[in-house]
């Protein structure tokens, strides 16, 4: 994937890796929830799982947080 | 989850209840907080489950402290920002019903998230209380957390508990009293928005001061304008004159961030809170849920255990609730339904057939049903408390993309094997109406526990030793309707959208038996009154039909108007007397077996399987199988769907389909079977 500090999304970190949310792409409904969740901008989260396919497992604010492939895609992130 | 009948008076619009001293106190937290133990603990069975009024959001209330005050348990959120029923229930119980003490049920192993419902809290201007729950789990994971830091930081007491070890409850009820009696006055303090963002929140609350109606706090509703609350918007929007709205408006359109900005002051808030409270000192510590995730969770060996547990779920269900269902029928039906024919000799016949045959029969069926459902529902509740089923939705997400859904639908899913009614209703847990809608269609073409008694009746009949294959085929066949099915009602109504995925995982946890037999203790409550009322009244239905005119079933309206219905059957190889068998298995699935037993003037015990095998073909028999598994589903399912989906169009929608499907279905096994050779 991109190389690093290069803005990607989270679903270009790989497991055990973590990565500063910088913005969402989402609609505001899902961007909501995920806040709720603890996913706002200059968050540091950590990459459970993500496989090449298939929906992600995160680690945010100390929190286990499934979020599918669609989701993930649409956060914008800069690696470490 | 489950919804009863039972009515509860509408504490959103009744402020006056019958007791007007009784102290009100509110249970508010996250989902996975632990909320529900707390609950429970606090109420034992001193608690009614019913609806929101209006909603389909389970209200849970009761009584403590000795009977004394009452203890509303609001629906779990994460967030007090519009964006599902449960959230707007939440704020407008605790604005309107005001109640004495509202306490926000906190995880110490989760402390960071979980405060962020209590710094929305803050804003509401609540007598609140924190019970800072599962400080073992805490300990387990390697976090300290130290209650009276946090609670002079907060400005509200914090009450350290496990709720599941029904430690720490006592000094919490004595908070709650001194609360009550104004000894101590909790004054919370409260985040700001995010520094970039305060000057624009000034204007805004400038602007609507004079406007805000009746019992909303000013500063809560600007937060919620620049949150884009989708109700608070649309109130202020008609409180305002419009050109202060435009001006309202103006100043949100250039601020499409300020969401965030309010997010992150909360969090801002909350690390200020916790930097003195909260100490983790071996951070690198590998929990329990990381190494149970490795597995539970991993895309092929997640497929294999789940696959496991529903093996031995299913295996369990039967083992050992279908002896008990035998022994109930043995021991308690037949002998009743002796008594009842003897004690009736002298009655005229038609009282004597409505009450053994349709009253008892009736009866029968939903007593029969209960054992092998309290089992499904226990080894449900189980799976829930200990952590596992987000895990399983997890797993099933990548499969349940094809149908449009994703993980959260399969658990309402696999909650239908054991009946259809939980499944329908269990569909609650997913967030977005279209996906919600889908899975409650589909819902009844997963072969419930009845319908699969109905073939494990029939299939030996013509199978033999191979009846098991064909069973296993059935059921096959019916998943692949319900995915077939799926995709096509989200094509067609839906455009193949998909709705978001979020879902915490929560951390594993032991297993604790109270919140577990009491959501088995509610679940088979509901099924009783929902499923069972249902049942009886069509059992009695169908029996007076197949009565009338002249007390024989061979001649009644029932069987006249199988007959009318004979063309249709032929294109499966039914005669009447299949049909009929058919419709009376609206009621009850197993009603199948039962009518075919008058109808061929022999009992289930006896020589019904022969009679069966004599009259009709294997094409015939093949088609019934797959009619039977496809049909339209119970009338309590189709009475729970109506009540989840709140439309007659979808309820009707949902008919004709399985009705289409289930007859073209069987009209092609039989024409398949016929070309085979099996006529």
């Amino acid at each position: 994937m991109a190389g690093t500090e290069q803005p990607t999304t989270l679903t270009g970190i790989l497991p055990g890796e973590s990565a500063t949310i910088l913005e969402f792409k989402g609609g505001q409904a899902v961007n909501n929830r995920l806040a709720s969740l603890g996913f706002t901008p200059g968050v540091r989260v950590t990459i459970v799982q993500n496989f090449h396919s298939g929906p992600l497992i995160v680690t945010v604010r100390g929190t286990r947080v499934a979020l599918g492939r669609g989701e993930a895609a649409k956060i914008i992130v800069e690696q470490g | 989850m489950l919804h009863s009948h039972h009515h509860i008076q509408s504490p959103a619009r009744s402020g006056v209840q019958t007791g007007v001293d009784e102290p009100l106190i509110a249970l508010v937290g996250q989902p996975n907080m632990g909320k529900s133990t707390l609950f429970n603990l606090l109420t034992g069975l001193n608690q009614h489950v019913g609806n929101w009024p209006g909603k389909t959001v389970e209200h849970r209330e009761g009584h403590f402290m000795g009977g004394t005050a009452r203890l509303v348990d609001l629906p779990g959120t994460y967030s007090l920002t519009a964006n599902s029923p449960e959230e707007v229930i939440t704020r407008e119980f605790i604005l309107r019903e005001k109640p004495g003490v509202v306490v926000a049920v906190v995880s110490a192993a989760n402390l960071e998230r979980s405060l962020y419902l209590v710094a929305e809290l803050t804003a509401l201007n609540a007598p609140l209380v924190v019970a800072l729950n599962m400080m073992d789990v805490a300990a387990q994971e390697g976090i300290q957390v130290e209650a009276h830091v946090l609670e002079a930081a907060l400005g509200v007491p914090v009450i350290p508990m496990v709720a599941a070890k029904a430690s720490g409850v006592s000094r919490m009820l004595q908070v709650v009293e001194d609360v009550l009696a104004g000894k101590i006055i909790p004054c919370p303090n409260t985040p700001e928005v995010r520094s970039d963002h305060k000057e624009m929140l000034n204007q805004i609350e400038e602007l609507i001061e004079a406007h805000v109606p009746d019992p909303y706090p000013l500063n809560w509703v600007s937060l919620k304008l620049l949150e884009g609350d989708i109700e608070v918007t649309r109130m202020i929007q008609q409180a305002l004159p419009a050109a202060d709205w435009q001006k309202v408006h103006d100043i949100l359109r250039q601020h499409d961030d300020a969401y965030m900005a309010v997010a992150s002051g909360r969090y801002q808030w909350i690390s200020r809170m916790l930097s003195a409270a909260m100490h983790r000192p071996h951070k690198g510590q590998i929990g329990l849920t990381e190494r149970l995730d490795r597995w539970a969770v991993h895309p092929f060996w997640g497929l294999v255990i789940l696959a496991l547990i529903l093996g031995t779920v299913y295996a369990l269900t039967f083992a050992v609730g279908a002896p008990i269902q035998a022994w109930l029928d043995q021991t308690i039906i037949i002998p009743l339904g002796d008594l009842a024919a003897s004690t009736l000799s002298g009655a005229p016949l038609w009282v004597r057939g409505m009450i053994v045959d349709g009253l008892i029969g009736g009866v029968g069926s939903v007593l029969t049903f209960l054992p092998i459902l309290v089992i499904f529902f226990a080894a449900f509740a189980f799976l829930e408390d200990v952590g596992y089923m987000a895990r399983a939705a997890y797993v099933m997400d990548s499969f349940m993309h094809v149908m449009g859904l994703h993980g959260k639908s399969f658990l309402p899913l696999f909650l239908g094997f054991g009946c259809n009614v939980p499944a329908v209703m269990g569909t609650r847990v997913i967030d977005s109406r279209p996906a919600r809608l889908v899975t409650i269609m589909i819902a009844p073409f997963v072969p419930c526990t009845a319908r699969m008694a109905v073939i494990a009746f029939i299939a030996p009949a013509f199978f033999g030793e191979n009846a098991v294959w064909v069973s296993w085929g059935l059921v096959l066949l019916s998943l692949v309707v319900l995915v077939l099915s799926g995709t096509l009602l989200n094509k067609i109504f839906f455009k193949g959208e998909r709705s978001a995925f979020i879902m915490e995982m929560p951390l594993y946890h032991v297993p604790n038996a109270r919140t577990i037999g009491l959501s088995v203790w509610q679940r088979s409550l509901s099924f009783v009154r929902k499923a069972g009322t249902a049942i009886l009244a069509m059992a009695l239905l169908v029996w007076v039909f197949s009565y009338l005119p002249n007390g024989d079933l061979n001649t009644s309206y029932l069987a006249q108007f199988g007959k009318f219905l004979e063309p249709v059957g032929s294109w499966m190889g039914f005669d009447w007397r299949l049909m009929v068998s058919l419709i009376t298995s609206f009621p009850a699935k197993e009603n199948i077996v039962a009518t075919l037993g008058v109808l061929f003037g022999s009992s289930a015990d006896s020589g019904l399987t022969g009679m069966l095998a004599a009259n009709y073909s294997t094409a015939t028999a093949l088609a019934l199988l797959v009619v039977t598994v496809l049909f339209i589903p119970c009338i309590s399912t189709v009475a729970v769907q109506k009540q989840e989906t709140n439309s007659w169009g979808w309820t009707l929608l949902g008919i004709a389909l399985m009705l289409g499907v289930s007859f073209a279905a069987g009209a092609a096994t039989y024409h398949i079977g016929l070309v085979m050779g099996l006529g």
